[in-house]
């Protein structure tokens, strides 16, 4: 195996040797919350993480009955166009086909959640246009629990949006089918007012021939954790995985991501790219991607980047890779933080660009390799017009202390 | 009539060991129209000059002074300094990841001319100054400076002087790297825009080669930060038979 790198010079690379993962793949599902108690923020899956301020969405209480929701969902558009499938209860498939709880929060969902939003792309059928389903918070001091099951169903093409916005205490779990031969792409836009809370498990499976895309676009929210669990089961079953955060101060943004080569021949990638600016902006980032023993042919590369703006950020960083089959067509991993680059700076300056504009070339820059990834104009229309609203706000902030200065 | 004006210029930089001086008392004035040539030995400052000019924060400035028709420089900012006129094609073009060519151009264009090009005549323009420079078009698309070869990196310096048009060029060793041919085309691409603007050209480098293309009007000898001997084309021949033992010896 190796581990190589494309970032530019200004970025410090550490390929770090594999760890082994050993838990992950036998980590303990469970429907029911009193299995898993609340985290204490020692478990492998939380020690990063922000448990106070998570804590919240810890309470198993009744959520989605009361006149007082946590969430107004607007999915009219997507019912107009006969691709969302009503009351999907507990036990009706395929809702929990493959979605195990692996947490406190994503068991309460599941279990507060009577009926799961079914959101299914028809067989042979390409939706040319993205579906976008509007979350949007109606308090930061509203719990809210929901279960949502996305289903390309086989031969299908179709991008799924779902778009987080104002304020809520919301604990999230996504279930992903792409069934054979299916192109799906899953979209999570997390732009939520600055006191949200937010905890979401997506879980895919990927089958015979099918391609996933999946990203996670976080900018807004007090504490944001959304961890994709992608297993890419069928033959010649891909994954991309790719994700965006601009943590600015006092934000926690995380994502824990889970990448299971089953098939043989399956192909991932996965790519999450992070800026941090402002006092006690954090974010976190745990890539596990593990080649399963039937995995022959496998093709599998990580890397997690992060541009550090200013001083008094933290971006962790962990990438894991467990092999457990020789025959592997290559994998590696890559994890890289870096500080904003002065000479970047200086040559955009030295063409007359000014400094404000110039930061932020360098910065959408950083960031292009995954915007341009979206294809979803509104989309990338909104995040541009976030990342220009963070810079502003970042503009009176010392730059990252210069290495060695 | 421009003039670039530099008097007693005294440079130092923070390392790690303390203030080092680097320029210790640097005159030059630079016309319009004349070809400055600055040869000397490495590490004597060349670069510091030519990066103390387009206002590098590495640099501390001591003392002296450097003014643009008496305009003074120090006092701007490194954009600004760029919109006064000024350009830094550099030794080492810095890569910027995910900002492509043509927008990085067109951006750079937008900020020295105070407003955005007419769209079918820049692309026009950006279009006849890559061929001239016999760069593909596809360079366009890359993003700025990333993966390319050390002489692509200098013609893309020569290629926004031609579009950005300053009144004053530093070249910082801008015939490091090039090739025979590639040589000629940069060297054209100077004489034309000086040809056509009046630019003054301050040319650092090491051999004399380039200086068969780009006539210099005055060579300086640069030794242990400052200007050791001034001459015309003769003085290059001679460093380049001689060397700079002749000034080191001296203890300037
Ligand atoms: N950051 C730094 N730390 C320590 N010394 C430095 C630093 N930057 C420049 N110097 C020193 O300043 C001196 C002048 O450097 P400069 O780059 O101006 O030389 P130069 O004449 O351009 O050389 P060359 O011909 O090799 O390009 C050198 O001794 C160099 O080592
Ligand atoms: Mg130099």
């Amino acid at each position: 195996m190796t581990a190589t790198d494309t970032t530019p010079a200004a970025l410090r690379t550490e390929a770090e040797p594999a760890r082994p993962i050993q838990t992950r793949s036998e980590r303990p599902t469970s429907f029911d919350p009193a299995d898993f108690g609340a985290p204490t923020g020692r478990e492998v899956n939380w020690k990063l993480s922000d448990v106070r301020r998570l804590a919240p969405l810890f309470v198993d209480e009744e959520t989605e009955a009361g006149d007082e929701p946590g969430i107004a969902y607007d999915v009219d558009g997507i019912a107009e166009r006969g691709l969302l499938v009503e009351s999907t209860g507990h036990d009706a498939a395929p809702r929990g086909e493959i979605f195990r709880p692996e947490d406190v929060v994503s068991a309460i969902a599941w279990k507060r959640c009577p009926n799961a939003l079914h959101i299914r792309l028809p067989e042979g059928q390409e939706v040319a246009e993205p579906i976008v389903a509007r979350l949007h918070g109606l308090g930061a001091d509203r719990h809210a629990n929901a279960h949502i099951v996305i289903e390309a169903q086989p031969g299908s093409i179709g991008t799924v949006v779902l778009h987080h916005s104002g304020s809520a205490r919301y604990a999230q779990n996504v279930e992903i089918l792409v069934r054979a031969g299916a192109r799906l792409t899953v979209i999570s836009v997390q732009d939520w007012d600055d006191d949200a809370v937010h905890a979401s498990a997506h879980q895919a499976v990927v089958a015979d021939g099918g391609y996933l895309k999946h990203m996670v676009v976080s900018f807004g929210g007090d504490v944001v954790r959304v961890n994709p669990s992608v297993r890419l089961a069928g033959h010649r079953a891909e994954g991309e995985l790719y994700g965006l955060s601009f943590a600015d101060a006092g934000q926690h943004l995380e994502s824990q991501v889970y990448l299971f080569h089953e098939g043989v021949e399956t192909r991932g990638d996965v790519l999450y790219k992070g800026a941090l600016q402002g006092t006690g902006a954090r974010s976190v980032w745990i890539g596990d991607v593990l080649i399963g023993s039937g995995a022959t042919g496998t093709d599998s590369y990580e890397k997690n980047q992060n541009l550090v703006l200013s001083d008094g950020t933290r971006a962790d960083s962990i990438p894991n890779l467990e092999i457990e089959t020789g025959d592997i067509a290559g994998a590696g991993h890559a994890s890289a933080t870096g500080r904003f680059d002065d000479e970047q700076l200086f040559y955009l300056q030295s063409r007359g660009i000014e400094e404000e504009e110039a930061r932020r070339l360098v910065v959408i820059g950083f960031l292009m390799e995954i915007v341009q990834k979206i294809g979803v104009a509104e989309i990338e229309e909104r995040l541009a017009e976030a990342i220009d609203e963070e810079l502003r706000r970042g503009a009176g902030l010392a730059p990252a202390t210069r290495a060695g200065a | 009539m421009s003039v670039l004006d530099i008097k007693d210029l005294r440079v130092s930089i923070e390392t790690e060991q303390g203030k080092k001086e680097i320029l210790r008392g640097v005159d030059l004035s630079i016309s319009s129209d004349e070809i400055h040539a600055v040869m000397g030995p490495n590490g004597s400052g060349k670069s510091t000059l030519a990066y103390t000019i387009a206002g590098h924060p590495r640099y501390t400035v001591d003392g002296g002074s450097i003014t643009l028709d008496g305009e003074d420089v120090l006092a701007m900012s490194v954009d600004e300094r760029a919109r006064a006129g000024l350009f830094l094609a550099m030794q080492y073009p810095v890569e910027i990841p995910g900002v492509t060519v043509s927008n990085f151009l067109r951006t750079a264009k937008t900020a020295v001319s105070g407003e955005a090009p007419r769209v079918r005549e820049w692309i026009g323009d950006v279009r006849k100054a890559m061929e001239s420079l016999r760069m593909d078009s596809s360079f366009g698309e890359r993003n700025v400076n990333e993966g390319f070869s050390g002489g692509e990196k200098k013609r893309h310096e020569i290629l926004q002087m031609e579009l950005l048009r300053p009144r004053f060029a530093v070249l910082d060793e801008t015939d490091s790297g090039l090739d025979v041919d590639a040589l000629r085309i940069v060297s054209e691409g100077v004489n034309r825009i000086k040809a056509e603007t009046g630019l003054g050209v301050l040319l650092i480098t090491h051999y004399t080669r380039i200086l068969r293309y780009i006539k210099p009007d005055h060579v300086h000898v640069f030794v242990n930060g400052r200007i050791a001997e001034q001459g015309g084309h003769e003085l290059a021949d001679r460093l380049e038979e001689e060397g700079y033992d002749r000034y080191l010896k001296a203890g300037v």
